[in-house]
């Protein structure tokens, strides 16, 4: 075509244009992530040392360490996962190995694809209503597993199922072929190939169970204690609800600024080292997969 | 996948063994080990559990908002039209007023206008992502994407508290720069990872034959990606962006700390507001268990689960559809 001398340069000056588009708003979305990290890590790092991380809150919280938080948000975490675990890698291995599609598969895909988009807060007014009144359990570390459990279990399910499947049939059929029933099969051979994939899931649900706060205000968490727990029936600080008591609650908001980035820094080097371990782990399956 | 290998059964006695009685057809039937039997039946009940959570929440839930609504020897119940469409919420007064139109209207609001934003942005981002940039640069940046979509609300809030609102403040001179505004910059920063890591999922799922046959056709890579790649993954884009604003809309912990917190409707966009979610939070720690205003929260509960449960429905079909158009 005679005419592309000219049509040409207006594509190319088109294509230039968008992608320089694309390019710069995704810079931008990449700059002001990267700034919030670096304004966190500025403002928190002069407060963090050894001996807050290691000691209690004194004089109305408004000096002193964030110990009881580290412990409490510690316990939350792990604690949900004990609950979330068992659950969720069970409900998923039926999901990939013993169900035959059907209407109960679709119905249990389906309640656990709509339960990962229920806000954090609905999942608090319902462990409020079911463990901290109808069960008796009161505002406790107990009540706060429980609740958080429950929030990760549709994500921790979601993560095994998909690691699970992608192991290959033919897995399966050797192990069949061996003799091996269902149990068997599953036990010894497509667990442990599906292993590191469900941890992935498992580890991200743990970061997140870890910088939630919503829930946990709700069912577990307390201002201020001057204990550790030393019971699943006590309340607990915990690291995300400091931060929001220390910004939004009482006369030294300005004084405590130290305190609340500190905190900060501290919640989001957990979550995001959590995240880093799951990220990186499934990036070595994904080089190393051999099937 | 298939999933229903057939059950083994224990060898089967050769002919010549004793019989079995009468009924001999059963010899044929797979005999179960108990630990086939017992791991099949806990894998169900964990199955039904994850899934039976969602009616356990729905029935607690509406259990303990439906006192709201019918009368109280101390009280007359609430009509369901004036919880919905009322603007006063006073839940506190002596003549208390449960009206949730402001609450609502505040949370709608913020979603829409984080949503402004975090589609454009998380769409290009998963368009470069997905569709620009270089193997190693995305083996980089998509980790750091999920990575950033971890990162705790509440540090969001508390940056939204001291860095956006005094910016506001002093640029636009108003009041106070804890709004409407405040908020729905902090939530568009906090969906866009989420945008971005789904919608490069359904640009990335796009068959690279289609796209081949567009730069064989001569087409330049932005022809290819407005009008080939785009459209082929639209629905998934459009799935990316739902559940993006199902999370602006469920986020709490944001709303709580920067969008000032007064139960109006909004006129503009600096007028202060008091989403569902911040409500929730904000109010449920000074309520007597089984109070009106307890079960009023909780009917606010319903409301806000029943608004998500309607993008998730909506994403799942839009997902569904656009697959099997595929």
């Amino acid at each position: 075509m005679y005419l592309t001398g000219y049509t040409k340069t207006a594509r190319q000056r088109r294509e230039k244009a968008a992608l320089l588009l694309i390019r710069s708003l995704a810079g931008l979305v990449l700059t002001v992530l990267a700034a919030i990290l670096v304004y966190i890590l500025v403002c928190g790092l002069p407060t963090v040392n050894w001996s807050f991380l290691t000691s209690f809150p004194q004089n109305a919280m408004t000096s002193g360490g964030i110990l009881p938080a580290i412990v409490g948000t510690f316990g939350l975490a792990v604690g949900s996962m004990a609950i979330s675990l068992p659950l969720g890698f069970g409900a998923a291995i039926y999901l990939s190995d013993y169900a035959k599609p059907g209407h109960l598969v679709n119905a249990i895909r389906l309640g656990v694809s709509n339960l990962a988009g229920v806000p954090s807060v609905v999942f608090g007014l319902f462990g409020l209503s079911l463990f901290v009144t109808t069960f008796g359990f009161g505002r406790s570390l107990l009540s706060g597993c429980l609740t958080l459990g429950l929030l990760t279990l549709p994500t921790v399910t979601a993560s095994a199922e998909e690691a699970l499947r992608q192991t290959p049939l033919s897995f399966r059929e050797a192990a069949l072929a061996l003799g091996a029933n269902r149990w068997q099969a599953v036990r010894q051979v497509i667990l442990p190939a599906a292993l590191p994939g469900m941890l992935t899931g498992a580890i991200l649900a743990l970061g997140r169970a870890a910088g939630e706060t919503a829930p946990i205000m709700l069912t577990a968490v307390t201002a201020y204690s001057p204990i550790l727990p030393d019971s699943i029936f006590n309340e607990v600080m915990a690291l995300s609800t400091h931060v929001y008591v220390l910004a939004t609650n009482g006369n030294n908001i300005l004084q405590t600024r130290p305190q609340q980035f500190g905190t900060s820094l501290v919640l989001l080097a957990l979550v995001l080292s959590l995240s880093l371990v799951a990220v990186i782990i499934r990036a070595k399956l994904r080089r190393g997969r051999k099937w | 996948m298939a999933t229903d290998f057939p059950v083994s059964s224990d060898p089967s006695p050769p002919a010549a063994s004793k019989p079995r009685g009468p009924l001999k057809a059963f010899a044929l039937r797979p005999r179960l080990s108990p630990a086939e039997k017992g791991s099949r039946l806990f894998f169900l009940v964990c199955a039904i559990l994850a899934m039976g959570q969602m009616l356990l929440i729905m029935i607690f839930l509406f259990r303990e908002a439906g006192g709201l609504f019918f009368d109280r020897p101390d009280s007359a119940g609430q009509s369901i039209l004036a919880f919905l469409f009322d603007q006063d919420w006073y839940p506190t007064y002596s003549e208390p007023s449960f009206g949730a139109l402001s609450l609502i209207a505040g949370s709608l609001a913020v979603t829409f206008f984080s949503s402004l934003l975090a589609a454009p942005l998380g769409i290009s981002l998963a368009l470069y992502l997905a569709c620009v940039a270089g193997n190693r640069t995305r083996e980089l940046v998509k980790p750091a994407v999920e990575l950033l979509a971890a990162v705790p609300s509440v540090v969001l809030g508390l940056i939204g508290m001291v860095v956006v609102a005094p910016f506001l403040q002093n640029v636009l001179g108003l009041s106070t720069g804890l709004n409407l505004l405040n908020a729905s910059l902090i939530l568009a920063i906090m969906a866009t990872p989420t945008v971005a890591s789904l919608g490069e999922d359904a640009l990335s799922a796009v068959p690279r034959d289609i796209q081949d046959a567009s730069y064989a056709l001569g087409a330049t890579r932005w022809e290819t990606i407005w009008q080939v790649t785009t459209p082929a993954a639209l629905g998934g884009l459009a799935t990316a962006v739902i559940l993006g604003l199902g999370r602006a809309l469920g986020e709490t912990m944001v709303v709580l700390m920067v969008a000032g917190g007064a139960a109006q409707v909004p006129n503009s966009l600096f007028d202060a507001v008091r989403p569902l979610t911040s409500t929730l939070a904000a109010e449920m720690g000074e309520t007597a268990v089984g109070g009106r205003h307890y079960q009023a929260l909780f009917a606010l509960g319903v409301v806000l689960f029943l608004m998500t449960l309607t993008f998730n429905v909506l994403a799942l079909y839009l997902s569904k559809r656009w697959r099997r158009r595929r």
